[in-house]
C-alpha cells in the first residue's frame, strides 16, 4: 500500500508539532523516520494510523483519502514502544483479538482464530507460547508478541513506535536483524520511528530525518550519510565538529586568518564547517589547516579520541587517530580535513541589507568536498 | 532448632525486622478490637438456649427483616458499583474545572454522621420536598428510600478502589485495541473491564458491607415497617427495646454476621478468581 502525506500541519492546542510536512512511502518499502525527541516523528506516525487527527492536510492510502476513516476502518497494524499487550489475554488471545473482535459475518471461527494465532506464533519464532499470559514473557517476546498481533489482522500498513527502544542493547540488535527479515518476507509497507541513527540506517530501505516538526532530508544510508542536506543531518548523524568560517572571494578565514580550504563553489558569507573525526588527518610539522591544543584524550574501540581546542575561541573538534598514536594533553597537533562540508548560516546575525536578508531565506546551499 | 524451623516457615528474610513485634501487635489488636467483641456477642446468642434461638431466627418477622438489609444492600451495592465505576472513569480521565472539588466530595459520605445523611436525605425525599415533590410515589418510608441511603453511605468505596488501578491503565491498551478494529463497547467489556475487575470486586464487597451494617440514616428515611420495609439492624434496636435481655438482639446480630460473613468470604474467592484470571493491578 502506497502512503502518501500530503502537506500535512499538526497543532496541539497552539504549539505546532507538524509544519507543513510531505512524503511518499512507496509500497512495500521499509520506513525509518529518525529525529530527536520532539521532531515531530510518533506524531506523523500517529497521524498515519488514525490515532491523531492532521490540523491541515491529507493522507491518502494508495487514491483514497484515510483522513476520513476512522482508526478501527484504516487497517493499520500499529506497535507501541512499550507493547501494550493485553495483560488478562493469553498470548494467543492477544494476537487472535483483531479477529474476535470483527462483526460477526466477517469474524473467522474461533479455531480458525486459534490456528491463525499459533501461525502467526511459528512466523514470530515463538511456537508454543499460546496459553502463557504476557507477564510471563520477556521484554523481547512480548515486542514479538505485539507485531504478531498487529499483523493479525493483515494490516494494509505496518507501523512501529520506537518498537526496540525499551529493549537492551543485544535484544536490539537481534530484533532489528529480524524485523527485516520479516519485513523480506511479508513485504508489509513499513513505517517505524526511531531516535537511534544505527537503527534507521541499517534497517531502513530510506530514512526519514526530522527535526523541529519539519523533514530535514528523505534518502538511503549513503546518501543521508554522505550527503547531508543541512547542518542539522549532519550533525545529527555519526559524529561531527563544526567551526564557524567566513567565505569571501572564493576563500575560507578562520577567526579572521585565511586558511586553506578550497571553497570556491560557497555561498560567500559567514559559514560554518562540518568534519567528521575520521575525515581528519594529523599533519606534521605544523603545515595543516588549523593546528590546535590537546585537551582530552581517549580510547574509543580500534582508535583514539583526541579533542583539541582550536583558534583563540577553543571551538572544540574531535579527531580520530590510531591507538599507537597518544598525544600529550596539551601539545600541539596540527590537522588537514580530507572530506568537508560548508553550510552557509540560515540566519544571519547582525543589521543586513534587504538582498542579503532574501539570499539567507533560501535553503542554505551545501558544498561538498572530496 | 525447632525454633529455627518454624520462624524459617512463616517469615522471609527482610530487611525491615521485627515480624514477632508487629504480629503479636496485630492478632492483639485484632482480638481487643474485632475478635473478642465478636465473640461476646455469640456468646451472647448462645445464652437463650438453642430452641429460642432456632425461633428467634426463623421467626417470620426476623427473616423479612434479613431478606430486607440484604436485598436492599445488593441493590445498593450494584448501583454503587456501575455509578462509582462511572465516577472513577470520569475523575482519572478527564481534567475539568472543579474536579479536584468532586474528587472530594466523593469521601464525604464518609465523614457525615450517617444520622446527619439520613435526615437530609429524608427531607429531601419526602412527599412535599424538593426532589420527592416531583414523584408521584413515595420515596421515604419505602424500599426505595431506605436503598438510597444504602446507596449514599457506599458510595465512596468502588469509587476509591478502582481509581487507582484505572490511573495505572495505560491509555496505549485502548489505542491498540481500536488499531485492531475494536469499536467503543467491545474496547470497554474486552479491554478495559477486565482489568478493574478484581478492584471493582474489592469496591463491592465493601459497599455491600458497608450497607448491610447502616442504620443511622435509615432509620430516618423509613420507621420500618415490619414484614414490609424494615431491616435488620432496625430489628435488633427494637428487640433490645422490647426485652429485658440482650439476648434475641445478639440472635438476630449472630444470624446477620454469620450471614454477612459467608458472603464476604465468598466476594473474596471469586476476587481471588479474577486476580488469577485477569492478573493483578500491577
Amino acid at each position: 500500500m502506497e502512503i502518501r502525506i500530503a502537506n500535512v500541519r499538526k497543532e496541539f492546542g497552539r504549539f505546532p508539532a507538524l509544519h507543513d510536512v510531505s512524503l511518499n512511502i512507496r509500497s512495500g518499502e521499509l520506513i525509518a523516520l529518525l529525529g530527536p525527541s520532539g521532531s515531530g516523528k510518533t506524531t506523523l506516525l500517529r497521524l498515519i494510523a488514525g490515532l491523531e487527527h492532521t490540523t491541515v492536510g491529507k493522507i491518502y492510502f494508495g487514491d483514497e483519502d484515510a483522513s476520513q476513516k476512522s482508526i478501527q476502518d484504516r487497517n493499520v497494524g500499529f506497535v507501541f514502544q512499550h507493547y501494550a499487550l493485553f495483560k488478562h489475554l493469553t498470548i494467543a488471545d492477544n494476537i487472535g483479538f483483531g479477529l474476535r473482535v470483527r462483526p460477526r459475518a466477517t469474524r473467522p471461527s474461533r479455531k480458525e482464530i486459534r490456528r491463525r494465532a499459533s501461525e502467526l506464533l511459528d512466523l514470530v519464532q515463538l511456537p508454543g507460547l499460546d496459553r502463557r499470559l504476557p507477564r510471563q514473557l520477556s521484554g523481547g517476546q512480548r515486542q514479538r508478541v505485539a507485531l504478531a498481533r498487529a499483523l493479525a489482522i493483515e494490516p494494509r500498513v505496518l507501523l512501529l513506535d520506537e518498537p526496540f527502544g525499551a529493549l537492551d542493547a543485544q535484544v536490539r540488535r537481534d530484533l532489528r536483524r529480524w524485523l527485516r527479515e520479516l519485513h523480506d518476507k511479508t513485504g508489509h509497507t513499513t513505517v517505524f520511528v526511531t531516535h537511534d541513527q544505527e537503527e534507521a540506517l541499517e534497517l531502513a530501505d530510506r530514512v526519514v530525518v526530522m527535526s523541529q516538526g519539519r523533514i530535514e532530508q528523505v534518502g538511503g544510508a549513503d546518501d543521508i550519510y554522505d550527503a547531508p542536506a543541512s547542518p542539522f543531518v549532519f550533525s545529527f548523524i555519526g559524529e561531527s565538529s563544526s567551526l564557524p568560517i567566513l567565505v569571501r572571494d572564493g576563500e575560507a578565514f578562520f577567526e579572521d586568518e585565511r586558511v586553506s580550504l578550497p571553497v570556491r563553489d560557497c555561498e560567500a558569507g559567514p559559514s560554518r564547517l562540518f568534519i567528521r573525526p575520521h575525515d581528519i588527518d594529523v599533519v606534521a610539522d605544523g603545515g595543516g589547516t588549523f593546528s590546535g591544543n590537546v585537551t582530552m584524550v581517549r580510547r574509543n574501540g580500534g582508535g583514539r579520541r583526541v579533542e583539541l581546542a582550536i583558534g583563540s575561541g577553543g571551538h572544540r573538534v574531535e579527531i580520530e587517530v590510531p591507538a599507537e598514536v597518544a598525544p600529550a594533553i596539551g601539545s600541539t597537533i596540527s590537522i588537514r580535513p580530507r572530506r568537508w562540508r560548508v553550510y552557509a548560516d540560515a540566519a544571519p546575525t547582525g543589521p543586513v541589507t534587504t538582498a542579503a536578508a532574501m539570499k539567507a531565506a533560501e535553503p542554505s546551499r551545501a558544498v561538498a568536498a572530496e | 532448632m525447632a525454633r529455627t524451623l518454624t520462624q524459617s516457615r512463616f517469615r522471609k528474610p527482610s530487611v525491615i525486622p521485627g515480624f514477632g513485634l508487629t504480629f503479636g501487635f496485630a492478632v492483639t489488636y485484632l482480638s481487643l478490637i474485632v475478635l473478642i467483641p465478636i465473640a461476646a456477642l455469640i456468646l451472647k446468642s448462645a445464652s437463650v438456649g438453642w430452641d429460642e434461638f432456632w425461633r428467634i431466627a426463623t421467626d417470620g418477622r426476623t427473616l423479612a427483616a434479613l431478606r430486607t438489609s440484604f436485598g436492599l444492600s445488593l441493590i445498593a451495592a450494584l448501583v454503587n458499583m456501575f455509578f462509582g465505576l462511572i465516577l472513577a472513569w470520569v475523575l482519572t480521565r478527564y481534567r475539568f474545572p472543579g474536579r479536584r472539588l468532586i474528587d472530594a466530595m466523593v469521601d464525604l459520605p464518609f465523614a457525615l454522621p450517617t444520622a446527619v445523611a439520613g435526615i437530609a436525605l429524608g427531607s429531601l425525599y419526602a412527599v412535599n420536598g424538593w426532589i420527592g415533590g416531583f414523584f408521584d410515589f413515595r420515596i421515604t418510608y419505602t424500599a426505595i428510600g431506605i436503598t438510597i441511603a444504602l446507596i449514599f453511605v457506599g458510595l465512596p468505596f468502588v469509587v476509591r478502589t478502582v481509581q487507582p488501578v484505572l490511573e495505572d491503565l495505560d491509555k496505549e491498551l485502548e489505542e491498540a485495541a481500536a488499531t485492531l478494529g475494536a469499536g467503543r463497547w467491545k474496547t470497554i467489556f474486552r479491554v478495559i473491564l477486565p482489568p478493574l475487575l478484581p478492584a471493582v470486586l474489592t469496591g463491592f464487597a465493601l459497599a455491600y458491607a458497608r450497607a448491610v451494617g447502616e442504620y443511622g440514616s435509615v432509620v430516618f428515611v423509613s420507621q420500618g415497617i415490619p414484614y414490609r420495609n424494615e431491616i435488620a439492624p432496625q430489628l435488633i434496636v427494637i428487640k433490645l427495646e422490647e426485652s429485658a435481655s440482650y439476648g434475641p438482639a445478639a440472635v438476630i446480630a449472630t444470624v446477620m454476621l454469620a450471614l454477612a460473613f459467608l458472603l464476604l468470604l465468598c466476594i473474596n474467592l471469586l476476587q481471588a478468581w479474577g486476580r488469577r484470571r485477569f492478573g493483578s493491578a500491577g
